[in-house]
């Protein structure tokens, strides 16, 4: 395949991982529509490009890791894993029904493809450290660990003691992607609460940073591969996003945070997408 | 080697673990000379992880190491252990089930010096709270060997809680030890004693000097899961249970073993802390006075039975 192919495959599988988020909230149902969408193309090339793992074995050894820090988009994931072949596509209809291996937040124990449990914010980076570590110890080259942190979720303090402990221990075979959509849940980042300049503060930690448009396949896959030839720092990918990416009237709009779709949005949502 | 101090037989013993299994890890605060994960260090240095004074960071960063096969150790200040990582142990821990041992040191009283802000006294309460959780809290430096052993042959989440200071032992090395099984430290047939942690030993004290009764002493080391049925047995026929902890009287021992004996109509004392937080003292024995944890308040909860 080659890169123009590529770039178009991984758009094509990012769509119908969005379409799959829309259908697994369904009509009348809050659903984290917005940081699912502005996350789509990342863990598209993720899943689709970058990342060695075999659905048949989701505990095989030698494999990649992924850690959704953002733990409440859940459902990209979920769809991800499913078009990735860890579990049939109908279950995703299931998705926060009672009993359901779908919960509202990833469940490792319940559900396969998931490496921890994630959605209290900020935890998921210091979980990837010390997956780090742990491939370290067991010489397992080659594999890294990839952790999707929401730019909202960095007012957790833990985020930047694990930014700290990340550079102290050298933790080159991890890589953190920033989905910079601006946005959290009660408004924009800027008014809420500033957090800015992220990509400073991740330079002063020690880190290797990395600035890219969050929606341009080119650029993801470019900014990951770079990320391997990295040294004795960790790599941060800061991915400039649009919350609600992909659907016209969610984008950009704080409500589709964790927002209900009505049958003619959905239908609309479901148009944009095919 | 017999050690006086569980801090001492705690640090040895991972030592000892470390050599025995290579997925042994531990992991400390800038706290690793007080925890005695020190001695680890120094004898696996490439397995020994200092994470600096952020506890809640080096408590998923265990998570992850669980999640590669190791088997985490988290060594820190029981208030510290148990009280700033509580989210991280919740969310990530104990909801997945993981393999992290979480070493809550200096617990209870036993940082005397430093009053309230570093003495757990409500640490049991909150682990013993979590689903899947294992809470173990041993008698003396002998049995903190065997259950430091324990829990690490043990798959899930276990929390330990030690003692900062030198102690009798009043358990020999021969004692057999079975997780999650109450011990008999000392027969008797009108009350019974239940104690977990140093008051074991003052628990026996009490029992042999009192006067007119015969008491029964039982080491709970494993408060969490409770064996309902040894407990109730050990209190058959008694007149009354009295509960010993270094520990608030809220959610503790004697909270677990109320709700063990919920349907047997027994009356029960506490012999614990009164919803206080603690505070600082020139030694350890002064403190525990302070806090009505003495001999002598055990035989006044079994006193007071008499009188009802």
């Amino acid at each position: 395949m080659d890169r123009n192919e590529l770039i178009s495959m991984l758009e094509t599988k990012a769509k119908k991982l969005r379409r799959g988020v829309i259908v697994s909230i369904g009509v009348g149902l809050a659903g984290h529509v917005g940081g699912s969408c502005s996350s789509a193309d990342i863990v598209s090339a993720l899943y689709f490009y970058k990342m060695h793992y075999d659905p048949k074995n989701p505990k095989m050894k030698d494999r990649d890791r992924f850690l959704l820090s953002k733990g409440h988009v859940a459902i990209l994931q979920y769809t991800a894993l499913a078009e990735a072949g860890f579990f049939p596509y109908e279950e995703l209809a299931h998705t926060k029904e009672i009993g359901s291996m779908l919960q509202g937040h990833p469940d490792v124990q319940k559900t396969p493809g998931i490496e921890a449990g994630t959605g209290s914010l900020g935890q998921g980076l210091s979980i990837a450290l010390g997956m780090s570590l742990g491939m370290k110890l067991d010489r397992i080259e080659n594999r890294k660990v990839y952790v999707l942190i929401g730019d909202g979720e960095l007012d957790e303090g833990q985020n930047w003691e694990a930014a700290m402990a990340c550079a102290a221990h050298k933790a080159d075979n991890l890589c953190a992607i920033v989905d910079r959509n601006r946005l959290q849940a009660t408004g924009k980042i800027v008014e809420r609460f500033p957090i800015e300049p992220i990509d400073k503060k991740f330079e002063a930690f020690g880190w290797n940073v990395i600035e890219i448009d969050g929606h341009n396949m080119g650029e993801i896959i470019d900014a990951l591969d770079k990320s391997d030839s990295v040294k004795d720092k960790p790599t941060v990918i800061i991915a400039n996003t649009i919350k609600g990416k992909g659907i016209s009237f969610a984008e950009n709009v704080v409500s589709f945070h964790n927002g209900i779709l009505s049958e003619e949005q959905y239908q609309q949502a479901l148009k944009e997408l095919s | 080697m017999t050690y006086t101090n569980q801090r001492l037989a705690y640090g040895n013993t991972l030592v000892a673990l470390g050599k025995e299994n290579d997925r042994i890890v531990v992991l400390d605060a800038d706290l690793a000379a007080s925890t005695m994960g020190k001695l680890f260090e120094a004898a696996f240095p490439e397995r020994h992880f200092e994470m600096g004074i952020a506890e809640a960071n080096m408590t998923s960063t265990a998570a992850g190491l669980a999640q590669m096969g190791f088997i985490p150790f988290t060594n820190s200040f029981a208030v510290f252990a148990a009280g700033r990582s509580y989210d991280q142990i919740r969310q990530t821990i104990a909801i997945g089930c993981l393999n992290v041992k979480i070493c809550g040191s200096s617990a209870g009283l036993s940082d005397f010096g430093d009053g309230s802000t570093h003495q757990a006294v409500e640490d049991i309460a909150i682990m013993r709270a979590i689903p899947n959780m294992t809470v173990v809290c041993p008698a003396d430096a002998i049995e903190t060997e065997k259950i430091t052993r324990a829990i690490a042959s043990v798959q899930g989440p276990c929390y330990i809680r030690i003692c900062r200071n030198d102690m009798e032992n009043i358990t020999s090395e021969d004692d057999p030890f079975v997780l999650g099984k109450p011990s008999l430290l000392k027969d008797g047939s009108d009350y019974v004693i239940f104690a977990t942690g140093v008051m074991c030993s003052v628990a026996l004290k009490a029992a042999e000097s009192i006067k007119n009764h015969s008491v029964r002493v039982v080491n709970v080391s494993t408060i969490k899961p409770l064996d309902r049925a040894a407990v109730i047995e050990f209190a058959r026929d008694m007149k009354g249970v009295v509960c010993a902890e270094e520990h608030s009287i809220i959610g503790g021992l004697g909270s677990a073993i109320a709700e063990a004996l919920r349907r047997e109509c027994k009356p029960i004392e506490f012999v614990g802390i009164e919803d206080k937080f603690g505070c600082s003292g020139h030694n350890y024995p002064e403190l525990l006075a302070h806090y009505g944890l003495t001999e002598e308040h055990i035989i006044e909860a079994i006193e007071s039975f008499e009188r009802i």
